[in-house]
């Protein structure tokens, strides 16, 4: 009975333990990529690689779940405005709920698994296979070679993924509601542009996009570089950054929208 | 991929991300008709605000002309004391009613301004002096009762409940 107690609370020792020194872990090692943010810009081919890789090359799954949201979002808000008669307030419902929420968040989702899975991936696989160790051997500072360009990179690509997202999201409900539905465009457009604020709604929501991004990037190099170096600890890494930042994509979203939309005073 | 087209592609993807986010504040925003960064102030005091919010408009003869700033109570004369940022450009005269308007039966409530005669303007800072409060529907339809029930048990389509509570109110 007694070594059965020991035992629980050994096991709640090494847990804590472990979790503090992840922690820890966590703390020096943002310490030193924030450290090491100059050598992002001073090594800007690099920069601009990884913006390639994490950017452009999310831009189709963006651009068309994007257009496909905004085309759901015009259909079923339709639907239940026009039990109010409101069906000219298409415009704002679509253009607000994107802005605001759906362009960061939904943006930052597919950011998360489509870059941040990969940029996981590639870390881990460099660790496990030592090309890291190799880099430094060779003098070459990992945290400046591979983990500042790709943090940089996201933080960058985030944003733009962001409003491109809301822009065709946008598209989308335009598509819908005036091509298809037949609302009228002039309304449609109107509408939105009296009721949508550039510096409240815009801004927002590039500053919440911009959060996310910084937060799914420092997730996606830490799981990466703090992966074990086997084929499963590549694959429980890449697994945690995908559930990781979703789950503080749609936590900081819920503090910055208290902060920034907790109605007007 | 050699790096010419890397960076062709990131220059493209920056390109088109950055007129997006110009979409988003020109077409979606409507940022250059919207300057609510020049301007003055004017406050006013009314008896019922209604359902006025922050950020509610501010129209002349339909056309908006500024935005509502700031809410507040008066403790001393329990008036709502509500402070406007109207555009530059535009100038009222010091006998303008402001009223408390709402457009159709649940649209937005908003101010509307009236201009008078006087030929002096109000200043930054100043204060309308005349204004108009909220219509609360439900004081028009008790004070309509009220009416009805008053003028006599002749008056026409009005039910026993509510003349029985007119009399009760007496």
């Amino acid at each position: 009975m007694s070594a059965a107690a020991a035992n629980a609370f050994r096991r709640l020792g090494g847990a804590t333990l472990d979790a503090i020194s992840r922690l820890g872990f966590a703390a020096r090692f943002s310490l030193a990529v924030v450290t090491h943010l100059p050598a992002a810009f001073r090594r800007l081919s690099l920069t601009i690689r990884e913006i390639y890789f994490s950017g452009v090359l999310s831009l189709v799954i963006i651009l068309v779940s994007g257009l496909f949201v905004g085309m759901v979002l015009a259909l079923q808000g339709y639907d239940v405005l026009s039990r109010y008669g409101a069906n000219e307030s298409l415009g704002i419902l679509v253009a607000l709920s994107l802005v605001r929420e759906l362009g960061p968040v939904v943006a930052g989702l597919l950011f998360a698994s489509r870059a941040g899975s990969a940029i996981t991936a590639e870390i881990g696989l460099m660790k496990t296979t030592e090309q890291l160790s190799a880099m430094e051997m060779m003098a070459v500072d990992p945290l400046a070679r591979v983990v500042a360009p790709r943090f940089v990179g996201g933080v960058i690509s985030m944003p733009l993924l962001a409003a491109l997202f809301s822009t065709l999201g946008v598209f989308g409900a335009y598509l819908v509601g005036v091509k298809l539905i037949g609302i009228d465009a002039g309304s449609f457009w109107g509408n939105m542009q009296a009721a949508v604020d550039f510096r409240y709604d815009i801004v927002n929501g590039i500053i919440k996009s911009i959060v996310f991004g910084t937060a799914v990037s420092a997730i996606a190099v830490f799981e990466g570089y703090n992966a074990r170096p086997t084929a499963e600890g590549v694959s429980t890494a890449t697994t945690r950054t995908v559930v990781a930042s979703s789950l503080s994509i749609l936590a900081l979203d819920f503090v910055l929208t208290v902060f920034m939309f907790r109605g007007v005073h | 991929m050699n790096r010419a087209t890397i960076d062709l592609w990131v220059g493209i993807f920056v390109t088109i991300g950055i007129a997006a986010i110009l979409f988003l504040a020109l077409k979606v925003g409507n940022l250059l008709t919207l300057s609510n960064e020049p301007g003055y102030r004017i406050s006013a005091a009314f008896d019922n605000i209604g359902g006025l919010k922050v950020r509610a408009p501010v129209k002349a003869a339909g056309v908006v002309v500024g935005r509502v700033e700031q809410i507040h109570l008066d403790p001393q004369s329990y008036q709502a004391v509500v402070s406007m940022r109207i555009d530059r450009g535009y100038e009222f005269s010091r006998d303008t009613i402001a009223s408390i308007l709402t457009s159709g039966l649940l649209g937005e409530v908003y101010i509307g301004l009236s201009a008078g005669g006087d030929t002096q303007m109000i200043a930054d800072g100043g204060r309308i002096a005349k204004t108009q409060s909220a219509i609360v529907l439900e004081k028009l339809i008790g004070q309509f009762l009220f009416d009805k029930a008053a003028s006599g048990p002749s008056a026409p389509a009005v039910n026993g409940a509510a003349g029985a509570a007119a009399a009760n109110a007496k």
